[in-house]
């Protein structure tokens, strides 16, 4: 792809591509590559960054600013990025930067009134690091194309918090090196969502798929709103041998003009399961796609479509808790078969 | 940790029911509870005596442990167990193990064991042909024994030929044979299953450390085999559907028609008719020797001498037949499946060293369970269907001479009092004076009858006396699933959601239907199509209703009991082993079966 072009599809980018689109948009489109259906959409790339903060440059100076701070006086510190997060947020785009945005936004939504998430999209492994802080905001149900490029100025903004900054300063990482995507993607109207994994992330356990999720919009399973309801799932046998069914007393939804608004739940859906074994089934082979895709264990994020049933996968990566474990063998071969029988007739070891 | 303090009671503080302390004492001497059972555990063996056993079949008990705990501590040597105790109140049977915990006398032990219980695992294939080939001299000569009768005047042809041994010597003989019979055939019932369990359990204890929630049906799936004895008596009523179809009186299989009519509309349609009948002997001998219950109580009757259960099966195979479905099992997609399965946890594996023992284990488990599958047809159902039946002759016998009033009655007898009751009718059949019985047993059994239905309303505890601080006795564990955590589990009983039971989880899926509540063979056909069968046991032998069903709820057996395979095959939810869902749930209650969690929920 020519490196020039400021936006990316999906289905032209993949994990190679990060430096120019982020983890998370590469991981997207790695996701359509895999053939898993992800709500449709497109990436700001690192080069509409680079611009913007390049233009700024020019017009006053940013990067040296930050680079000359102390790391140890908060104050200077705190003042300066203030300072920069408001020149980022108020600035007008380059010209060819903010067409290219409205563009591929039209073309991704039709008519104007179709929400889309704005979510950043950070180009280094450090960046998904919980410690480099402000770097994981994602804008649901943004409606408009003002709006939308209101919010890919705050998600470059939120490169300059105080904690963003204090982290590249005290790991003495360049400016010059900093760049960040931003991802647009279609909304999803979920019926249900929520979140699975493709090991039992209380015992390691390999051979199942998790698979958490709650009515409405994941949202509330992820921030801890509602108690999602849960199955484990044989990732060989297909059986779902555990169904613990909450009182899922929420749900959050799509508001009229942008945004989410948390309402009641029905009674008659309140502690009913939010699956059926059909929709848990096609979860499982989605997460064992993705799990062979990447050749290890994932952590997914998924919903299903209010208005076609269609699943859709909106985020997966790598398991870290369980795969940063060493995993020690459970038995060695033994010279005689038979000896392994001891473990059962032998007692206690 | 369990709690001690809300242990279990003390054998010593048991009470007999008041009322039935003469029933209780006919129970032999060795099985009553002393002073001295108050220092070891013991626990109430529901699985395999769910209900107050009569003073006869507690043979079966004795018989078993003797031939269990001679295995354990003679022949295989197992290291860290002896035998089972047994002992009864209130006709239930307690039984406590023998550990060995002396390390120097384990060590003893493992060293014999590895010399013997290797042995027979490098030798599996032609010991259990051995195996196999005694149990049919064993069975052919259970079958040999003939009928016990007393004439009048001794057969002229016995005098001409000079056998100079009398009938009535005869009836001991029989009675003997019987007897000894049934005690050698639970020898061969024991000689492999530790071992084979053993070789099971490795790999059992293997994939829940591998895979920490795989579920134990699973691990079956992986071990069971497709084509043991236990799923012939089902395969032989599907062959027998096809023959009625091809033969052209499948008009004569109406539902809700009795056997016997079914049989004598059959004799009078000629030859087709009798041709069909003819096939049906085939399938009886053996196959139709399957017991509707585990075969531990007398009045758990084979299909032979109750074809109720068989035939009521029979319409609902003849419709598929006609409607042209495929009734045979598809043992060559079932074996595919089986190894897809073992395939995939294999490869699911993270290292080398796994994956090398863990094709080591499912070998030997895989070469040794067609015993722990296919003992059960030979032993506890067919043999032991002659040995209640031949009793059954020696009841008739002493009903006629009025030691009491029915055939039945003789199991209220223990095995030396019914050898006295023969012994007197001998005497006076020789003698020609009156016998001694019928003034009598008739008062004993009705006491002893009144005591079983009064036992029957009473609860017993689950286990009694102190609990050891290690439970790792491998036959205790294997046979009857007992941990420290199930102990907490009954421990804590009466803690639980009232509405829910909990059992093994014998066969994924959920279902709701209306509970009914099948006591006994009689009932079956009250069962219709989409109904939750409610049982004591799911066995085998009840397989063919499962083609009606839609769930399945047992108050006795395991993850790895036979109900549980062929629930499994017949892809029905099933929950076995709860112990007490005949007594809690009503007929006709509305009622969820969870058989991938074990777990049924009354819902009205």
């Amino acid at each position: 792809m020519d490196s020039n072009h400021i936006i990316a599809w999906f289905a032209d980018v993949g994990l190679e591509d990060r430096l120019t689109v982020g983890g998370k948009g590469g991981s997207l489109g790695e996701l359509t590559r895999a053939g898993i259906e992800v709500p449709p959409g497109f990436v700001v790339r690192t080069n509409g960054f680079e611009r913007f903060i390049q233009a700024l440059d020019a017009q006053a100076p940013l990067r040296a600013v930050i680079e000359g701070l102390d790391p140890d006086d908060l104050d200077a510190v705190t003042s300066a990025t203030a300072a920069i997060r408001e020149r980022v947020e108020a600035s007008p785009l380059p010209e060819d930067v903010e067409t290219g945005i409205l563009e591929a936004h039209a073309e991704l939504c039709g008519n104007a009134d179709m929400p889309v998430a704005v979510r950043s999209s950070a180009t280094t492994e450090d960046a998904e690091d919980a410690s480099f802080a402000g770097l994981q905001d994602t804008y649901l149900w943004v409606i408009g194309p003002e709006e939308v490029l209101r919010l890919v100025r705050s998600c470059w903004a939120s490169l300059y918090s105080v904690e963003s900054v204090s982290y590249r300063l005290k790991h003495k990482l360049p400016e010059a090196g900093v760049a960040m995507a931003v991802v647009i993607q279609q909304m999803v109207d979920a019926r249900a969502a929520g979140v699975m994994f493709t090991r039992s992330p209380t015992t390691g356990d390999r051979s199942v798929v998790t698979i958490e999720g709650a009515c409405g919009l994941g949202s509330a399973v992820v921030s801890g709103e509602v108690t999602p309801d849960r199955w484990v799932i044989g990732k060989i046998t297909g059986e779902i041998p555990v169904r613990d069914i909450s009182d899922k007393h929420i749900q959050q939804i799509p508001k009229a003009g942008g945004g989410i608004v948390e309402v009641p739940l029905p009674d008659d859906l309140r502690k009913a399961a939010c699956l059926s074994d059909e929709e848990l089934l096609k979860l499982r082979d989605l997460a064992l796609k993705a799990e062979r895709h990447y050749k290890r264990p994932q952590d997914i994020e998924w919903a299903i479509d209010r208005h076609t049933g269609k699943i859709l996968l909106l985020q997966s990566r790598p398991e870290t808790v369980w795969s940063s474990k060493d995993a020690k063998p459970v038995a060695a071969p033994a010279a005689d078969p038979l000896s392994h029988v001891m473990s059962i007739f032998g007692g206690r070891k | 940790m369990l709690d001690k303090t809300k242990g279990f009671p003390l054998p010593s503080s048991l009470t007999v029911v008041p009322g039935t302390e003469a029933a209780q004492a006919a129970y032999p001497y060795y099985t009553q509870f002393s002073e001295e059972d108050d220092e070891r555990f013991w626990f109430y063996n529901s699985m395999h005596f769910p209900e107050p056993m009569t003073v006869f079949d507690m043979v079966t008990a004795e018989a078993a442990y003797c031939a269990l705990g001679s295995a354990n501590t003679r022949v295989h040597c197992l290291p860290t167990t002896l035998g089972i105790d047994h002992r009864i109140i209130n006709g239930r049977v307690y039984i406590g193990g023998n550990a060995v915990t002396d390390p120097a006398e384990i060590a003893r032990r493992t060293e014999e064991f590895q010399k013997r219980a290797f042995y027979y695992y490098a030798n599996w294939e032609r010991l259990y042909d051995q195996w196999k080939e005694k149990m049919r001299v064993l069975i052919e000569d259970a079958k040999a024994l003939p009928k016990p009768e007393l004439p009048e005047f001794e057969p002229l042809e016995h005098v001409h030929a000079g056998r100079g041994v009398a009938s009535n010597h005869y009836l001991l003989d029989i009675y003997q044979k019987s007897l000894e019979g049934y005690f050698r055939m639970w020898h061969h019932h024991f000689e492999f299953l530790l071992l084979g369990y053993g070789a099971y359990l490795t790999f059992f204890d293997f994939c829940k450390k591998a895979f920490p929630e795989i579920t134990d049906q699973t691990i079956a799936r992986m071990v069971a085999g497709f084509e043991a004895e236990i799923f012939r008596p089902d395969d032989e009523l599907k062959r027998l559907a096809r023959r009625a179809v091809e033969l052209g009186v499948d008009g004569k299989f109406q539902e809700g028609a009795s056997a016997d009519d079914i049989l004598k509309s059959l004799e009078q349609l000629g030859e087709p008719g009798r041709e069909w009948l003819r096939e049906l002997e085939v399938s009886r001998d053996p196959w139709f020797n399957v017991s509707v219950g585990d075969g531990f109580y007398h009045y758990h009757r084979a299909w032979n001498d109750d074809l109720a259960l068989p035939f009521s099966a029979l319409p609902g195979y003849i419709q598929k037949v006609r409607a042209g479905e495929t009734l045979e099992r598809p043992i060559e997609q079932l074996m595919n499946e089986r190894q897809q399965l073992i395939d995939g946890y294999r490869e699911l594996l993270d290292n080398d060293d796994d994956r090398a023992a863990y094709d080591q284990m499912i070998g030997l488990a895989c070469r040794v369970f067609p015993y722990v599958e296919g003992h059960k047809f030979y032993c506890e159902h067919w043999y032991t269907n002659l040995f209640f039946n031949k009793i059954r002759e020696f009841g008739a016998l002493l009903a006629e001479h009025g030691f009491f009033a029915a055939t039945e009655d003789v199991f209220h007898l223990s095995h030396y009092e019914l050898e006295a009751a023969i012994i007197d009718l001998m005497t006076s059949w020789s003698n020609g004076s009156a016998p001694r019985g019928p003034a009598r047993f008739p008062k004993l059994v009705a006491e002893r009858k009144a005591a079983i239905a009064e036992w029957a309303k009473h609860e017993t505890p689950p286990a009694l006396g102190h609990v050891p601080d290690v439970i790792d006795d491998p036959a205790i564990v294997m046979l009857w699933g007992i941990t420290r955590e199930s102990l907490e589990t009954w421990l804590s009983a009466g803690e639980v959601d009232p509405n829910e039971i909990r059992g093994f989880a014998a066969s994924q899926g959920v279902v709701e239907g209306t509970a009914r509540v099948v006591k006994s063979v009689q009932e079956i056909s009250r069962l219709k199509q989409g109904d939750i069968l409610v049982c004591q046991i799911t066995n085998p032998a009840w397989a063919p209703i499962f083609q009606k069903i839609a769930g399945a709820v047992s108050d006795i057996g395991g993850s790895m009991s036979h109900a549980a395979i062929v629930a499994r095959e017949y892809g029905l939810p099933a929950v076995v082993g709860t112990g007490q869902a005949t007594s809690r749930i009503k007929d006709g209650q509305r009622v969820r079966v969870d058989g991938g969690r074990g777990v049924v929920t009354i819902l009205e």
